[in-house]
């Protein structure tokens, strides 16, 4: 019979085996035993330690985005679990493998108050896909095989293993596990054929279809087969937020951005269109502006491995449940060569006027007073590493001028918290996607407010020298929740304007280089330096707080009543 | 849209924090559960819910949807009253002078109760029913003076011959057998 071991362990040597290379964390009192065998077993798998718990979920999240792999985070119980909870709220929205193992206090005290306990499983179930107590040192290798299982597969979401102390110390023999069957969970579901023939005809019968490519896309890796079919039927497809990326800015059939803060091309021709092919997209409410005015004209086709998504907000003509790729795979040979040549053409003529009555001034980089405009500042910097990094933001306005101005060549690279909209999530998120993509240059785009949420993780920075460039666009304000001041609540400025310290001396203080542009006329030769600079870098742009991200379909208005500006709806012809 | 009252029944695995799993759905939109019944069905290892619920069909499609998502539920089906079969069990302690001195007998036998147990200070009336016919009894006893009345939540079954769920998790098990 095999030596028995400690369950912290078991706990290492089967995050091993799960194929873990590194985890975020932090120590505290009742995940000390872990800890002591994470010390023993540095060469194994590494652990970063963050400076919150928050900082360290973000980080295990933004890896997970770049990597398409599963994050770890470790902490503590009580605070340390309790301080995870945005992170997993926030991992569950979009869809992204977590595995978080957090330390609770002997079975014995469970229940009484203990310090430092709280009802981490009654705690986190809303906002994980699962979660289990571990009691018994022999229950951890099966639970972790599960968790792993259940994290990535089907759609993935976050998953808690609270581990209390008795498992932790007590002995076991370890046994590496299979991947598991759970019987009540189908993670990888055949696409129905009924619905795929449906789907193929309605697509066939269409003079104008529009794709809205979602996350599902990267996270089957349908990226490839996406392509070839929006080729084949000359399908113009446009792009949610999440799904930025999975098809490369500069292709023929992209369209744009769909939603709020979308482009006007997309957003129009959804309620012009006779067909929505929706693939890995959950028609969220920003996607969707006022559902009773959605897609009037269209035929919904719904492809998503999430079967409680079908209908949940749009009521849809066809479902596919399956993952995206397995969808689009079988319906490939069953699409026609079709010309829609005009139909495409369309898209361009509401893109010439967003160029010329949006993006130009934009553009510009420039403010009367010499202060940047975003949008400007965010093209240039992606050009400057051949709109090829991956671009991280935080949220807010940085994040809506990210994804208008940013282009890309390469999939999974935009990382962005979507469905909760978590500030704070960039900068450990940005770090996290370095540590999983170390060859690709790693580029955050953050605001004043989202930076000061999680600054701490400057220090991950420091001790670990992570290499992100940061570059915050700050414009001393609260931006996004300016720019519905100034629209919706007559320019009374409510708590938004903000008191900030020195960034500079900030990133100085973490031993990180960096460099403020006070006028648009130093910018080409900040962003050169940061470019060139083998390490972190952290440039402070001095951004116009009146600039504010159009166009804009506001709340309660159909996708296609769009504003231009703050006083002028966009008439298409 | 109209609301009415659903049932549901919800399959799940034998596991803490399946009750918790489920409720939160209904509190997440803030539905008010009418009544809940759970015990181990007739397929080893797995548990039944019984929830009632009172909404309109779209909510309770979207409810049962998101039920199901959870890892270890198995499956969750959407029923209304004249899919299944169902009953409640209600108890109705009377002061027994009252039975004695009073002609209860009628009562007791148009409604189709019976005596659970007899005691020189009380009696134990049990009656099972619909919800309205537990409450009609209830009115009738009423007079002798109810000392206590419970009722327990709705129990269902389908009116088709099996389970459903015999069927998926056959279907699930060749599945895994085959892979």
């Amino acid at each position: 019979m095999e030596e028995k071991i400690t369950g912290s362990e078991i706990l290492i040597r089967a995050l091993a085996d799960n194929g873990v290379e590194c985890m975020f964390g932090y120590p505290g009192g009742q995940i000390m035993p872990v800890y002591d065998k994470i010390y023993e077993n540095e060469q194994g798998v590494r652990h970063y330690l963050a400076r919150h718990e928050q900082g360290a979920i973000h980080a295990a999240e933004g890896y997970a985005r770049a990597t398409g792999r599963t994050g770890v985070v470790i902490t503590t119980s009580g605070p340390g679990a309790m301080n995870l909870l945005t992170g997993l709220a926030d991992a569950l929205m979009d869809s992204t493998p977590i595995v978080a193992i957090s330390g609770q206090v002997g079975i014995t005290l469970l229940g009484k108050d203990a310090f430092q306990e709280s009802d981490v499983i009654s705690s986190v179930l809303p906002v994980t896909k699962w979660a289990i107590q571990v009691r018994r040192p022999e229950d951890i290798a099966p639970a972790l095989s599960r968790a792993f299982y259940i994290a990535n597969s089907g759609r993935p979401g976050p998953v808690v293993i609270d581990l209390a102390r008795d498992a932790q110390i007590g002995m076991a023999v370890y046994e590496k596990q299979n991947a598991p069957f759970i019987r009540s969970y189908e993670s990888d579901p055949e696409p129905a054929e009924g619905a795929i023939e449906e789907a193929a005809r309605l697509i066939n019968e269409s003079e104008r279809p529009l794709v809205l490519a979602g996350h599902g896309i990267m996270i089957s890796k349908a990226e490839n087969v996406l392509k070839e079919l929006v080729e084949k039927g000359e399908l113009p497809v446009g792009s949610t937020m999440l799904g930025l990326s999975a098809i490369p800015s500069d292709h023929p059939q992209y369209v744009g951005m769909l939603g709020m803060h979308g482009n006007l091309g997309p957003n129009i021709n959804t309620n012009r269109a006779d067909l929505i092919l929706a693939v890995g997209m959950r028609f969220d409410d920003r996607v969707t502006g006022a559902v009773n005015k959605y897609a009037p004209n269209a035929k919904i086709i719904h492809i998503d491995i999430d079967e409680s998504e079908f209908d949940k907000t749009i009521k849809c003509d066809v479902h596919v449940h399956s993952d995206a790729r397995k969808a689009l795979e079988t319906l490939l040979p069953l699409v026609e060569s079709k010309s829609r040549k005009e139909w495409r053409a369309s898209f361009d003529q509401h893109r010439r006027v967003e160029e010329e009555r949006v993006m130009a001034r934009e553009l510009t980089c420039a403010a009367p007073d010499g202060r940047m405009l975003m949008g400007g500042v965010v093209r240039k910097i992606c050009e400057a590493f051949g709109n090829d990094a991956v671009i991280v933001t935080d949220v807010g306005q940085n994040q809506m001028f990210t994804v208008k101005y940013s282009l890309f060549k390469t999939t999974r690279s935009f990382i962005s918290s979507g469905g909760l909209g978590t500030m704070g999530y960039g900068l450990p998120a940005a770090i996290g996607a370095k540590i999983g993509v170390p060859d690709r240059n790693v580029v955050l785009f953050c605001g004043d407010g989202g930076l000061q949420m999680t600054v701490e993780e400057l220090g991950m920075i420091m001790e670990y020298g992570v290499d992100v460039k940061i570059v915050l666009l700050n414009n001393n304000f609260l931006g996004n929740v300016r720019q519905w001041q100034h629209l919706f609540f007559k320019g009374r400025y409510s708590s938004t304007p903000m008191v900030n310290p020195d960034f500079k001396m900030l990133a100085g203080a973490y031993g990180i280089e960096a460099a403020d542009v006070s006028d648009a006329s130093q910018l080409d030769d900040a962003i050169a330096k940061m470019v060139a600079y083998n390490g972190a870098y952290l440039l402070n742009v001095n951004i116009d707080e009146t600039d504010m991200v159009f166009p804009m379909t506001p709340g309660g208005n159909g996708v296609d009543e769009i504003l231009l500006n703050e006083s002028e709806y966009y008439k298409p012809v | 849209m109209e609301e009415q009252l659903f049932t549901l029944t919800v399959y799940t695995e034998n596991r803490v924090t399946l009750l918790h799993q489920i409720s939160m759905i209904f509190s997440r939109r803030c539905l008010n559960i009418e009544s809940m019944t759970v015990s181990a069905c007739s397929i080893e290892g797995v548990h039944k819910f019984t929830i009632t619920c009172r909404s309109t069909r779209l909510m309770m499609e979207h409810v049962v949807k998101q039920i199901e998502k959870r890892i270890d539920v198995i499956k969750a089906f959407l029923l209304t009253d004249d899919e299944i079969l169902f009953q409640e069990v209600a108890l109705y302690k009377v002061p027994t002078e009252n039975v004695v001195n009073m002609d209860i007998e009628e009562i007791v036998r148009k409604h189709g109760a019976r005596v659970l147990e007899i005691h020189p200070h009380y009696t134990v009336f049990e009656k099972t029913g619909h919800t309205h016919e537990i409450k009609e009894l209830y009115d009738h006893l009423k007079p002798f003076g109810i000392r206590q009345f419970v009722r327990s939540g709705r129990i269902a079954v389908t009116r088709s011959s099996r389970e459903y769920v015999d069927e998926f998790l056959e279907w699930r098990e060749r599945a895994a057998n085959k892979s």
